[in-house]
């Protein structure tokens, strides 16, 4: 913040490290630049515009919304930069400018200021404006261009290769798909060559930004290894032990994307790393269930909300005893009184 | 509730600062539901309001009879009579807006604010007092919801009263006229009337406990409440 005093009186410990709200969301700017360069490559110059729009109306709702309630400015700290940014990666490319600039100040506005500002948020900024686009504009929101399409943005419009493992009929297994060209091959995948999120498709940009997080200690590992762990296990199972189907679910949809970037958001995951743990197998189950048994192809952004508005249940019951505290006795049955 | 008020203040308060929708926050319910469409917002509010009116002045005038232990299912009744009038009124004489509403016409029987009202006003207050009192409570709920309704149908079906404002080309954005949408409205909406109401020097609308609560001489739940404590208490000593 920009009104910090010069002088801090706090009590002990008097450690300081440097960290800075600006310096972690720099640095989650830097990890995000692989994959929104990817999404320029894949889809063309249209993301460009569209990341400028969410980015520059998060900015400004940020800046009126903390003039008209009064409150420090938290314009400066790069936040509102963030949220706009992983909003953009979150939408599909050929989203109308105007309905992105809305998700933009759902997130600010609503989610991040009407609950007090940069860390007051209890649920995701920039998730909670995809979902309230998705829920309002749902034609919008699931039209999605297939990557580095013939003829620019707006020429295919194609299932994403979840929605194909979704309608995995009897007798045709996933690799026969792959085989037919309905499904993108497993490199593709990697590279990013598919219909999706203009940020969600490119896993190798997106592997590189979360390795970047997890080397500069902006993140920990708890968080995207429970989640994708616990993804990986249950399509294990319900894909009866095919490793392609795995490979398709993990990389599938927005689950690396969210993983790394969304449901390891400091305000809104627990604390520890126990909890974090919890966090994230909890994620990894709403995900699959999601995937497997509803109606939609894509669960990542419902599993983090919901698991969103646990933490502070999770905070309770992983809660750590302050040191030099003793634990407190148990309380035997009829002891008490 | 202490100090006497003035008939005109007994009328005013409904308006704002003691709106029951956005400041006691009752009868939420029918509100949320039905704010999606305005003219069904007008039909809800207008019935609701003419129940609320009859039923304060027979309460009124009857709360020397009721016996104080049997005041809630009298006043039920009371007010059940009333809707039976009322729907039956609607479903004669303008059918399309009783087909809008549908079961929450009925319910009105237990919206909180009338039973509400019953409770914290008619039933201690002169006739005069509490036909005024359930006037200017109406004309409070029908503004709340019809604002409400204002706000959710324009943008979340882009028209207003079923006449079409925004252009086709412009989709709405439907998450207004479902419930996420509902309870984001209400909440703003709510905001503003504590800020107007704070900015009038009054009180926020907190909860603070039984007894801030306008109702809290005429509750029946309360003293419930005290009697398991105190029962709970002496259980623990015995044992």
């Amino acid at each position: 913040m920009t009104f910090d005093k010069k002088l801090t009186v706090s009590a002990s410990p008097h450690l300081r490290n440097g960290v800075t709200t600006t310096g972690i969301m720099l640095d989650v700017i830097i990890a995000l630049f692989p994959a929104s360069a990817a999404a320029v490559i894949l889809f063309g110059y249209r993301t460009l515009a569209v990341m400028a729009v969410t980015i520059a109306s998060a900015l400004l709702s940020e800046y009126i919304t903390v003039k008209i309630l009064k409150k420090p400015g938290t314009l400066s700290d790069l936040s509102a930069v963030v949220t706009g940014l992983i909003l953009a990666l979150n939408l599909p490319a050929s989203i109308p400018l105007w309905m992105a600039a809305i998700g933009s100040v759902v997130a600010i506005v609503v989610v991040k200021q009407f609950f007090g500002g940069l860390g007051q948020n209890y649920v995701n900024p920039a998730l909670m404006g995809r979902i309230v686009l998705f829920v309002s504009f749902p034609a919008a929101m699931s039209k999605w261009t297939n990557a580095l399409a013939q003829g620019g943005v707006e020429a295919v419009t194609t299932a994403t290769p979840l929605a194909l493992l979704k309608d995995l009929g009897a007798g045709n297994s996933v690799s026969e798909l792959a085989a037919i060209g309905s499904l993108p091959g497993l490199w593709q995948m990697f590279c990013g060559v598919r219909p999706g999120s203009m940020g969600e498709v490119c896993i190798a940009a997106l592997l590189f930004g979360g390795l970047y997080l997890l080397v500069r200690k902006v993140i920990s590992p708890a968080i995207p290894f429970a989640y994708i762990g616990t993804v990986a296990l249950i399509m294990l199972i319900a894909g009866k032990g095919d490793l392609n189907f795995l490979a398709y679910e993990i990389m599938g949809g927005g689950l690396i994307l969210g993983a790394f970037f969304m449901a390891t958001d400091y305000a809104t995951s627990p604390a520890n790393t126990k909890g974090r743990i919890i966090f994230g197998i909890g994620c990894g189950i709403i995900t699959s269930v999601i995937r497997l048994f509803a109606n939609m192809p894509e669960g990542v952004s419902f599993s983090i909300l919901l698991m969103n508005i646990l933490v502070p249940h999770i905070e309770r019951i992983t809660a750590v005893k302050p040191f030099g505290t003793l634990k407190e006795p148990k309380k035997k049955k009829g002891e008490a009184k | 509730m202490a100090e006497k008020k003035t008939l005109r203040q007994e009328f005013t308060k409904g308006f704002l600062i003691e709106n029951p929708v956005l400041r006691l926050v009752l009868g939420t319910c029918p509100t949320l539901a039905i704010s999606t469409s305005v003219t069904g917002s007008v039909g809800m509010g207008i019935s609701a309001s003419l129940v609320l009116i009859g039923s304060n002045v027979v309460i009124s005038l009857l709360r020397k009879v009721i016996p104080d232990k049997v005041r809630i299912p009298a006043y039920v009744i009371i007010i059940a009579s009333f809707v039976s009038i009322v729907q039956m009124l609607v479903k004669a004489f303008a059918p399309a807006i009783d087909e809008q509403l549908g079961i929450y016409l009925p319910l009105i029987v237990v919206n909180c604010i009338i039973l509400g009202r019953a409770e914290a006003f008619a039933g201690k207050n002169s006739v005069l007092a509490s036909a005024i009192d359930g006037i200017g409570m109406g004309i409070g709920f029908t503004a709340a919801i019809v604002g409400m309704s204002i706000i959710r149908e324009f943008l979340g079906s882009g028209s207003l009263a079923g006449m079409p404002i925004l252009p086709a080309s412009i989709p709405p954005m439907t998450i207004f006229i479902l419930p996420p949408g509902g309870f984001f409205v209400y909440g703003v909406m709510m905001a503003l009337a504590n800020k107007l109401s704070e900015k009038k020097g009054l009180p926020k609308a907190e909860l603070k406990g039984c007894e801030h609560c306008p109702m809290n001489d005429a509750c029946a739940v309360r003293p419930l409440k005290e009697e398991e404590e105190a029962k709970g208490k002496k259980g623990g000593k015995a044992s």
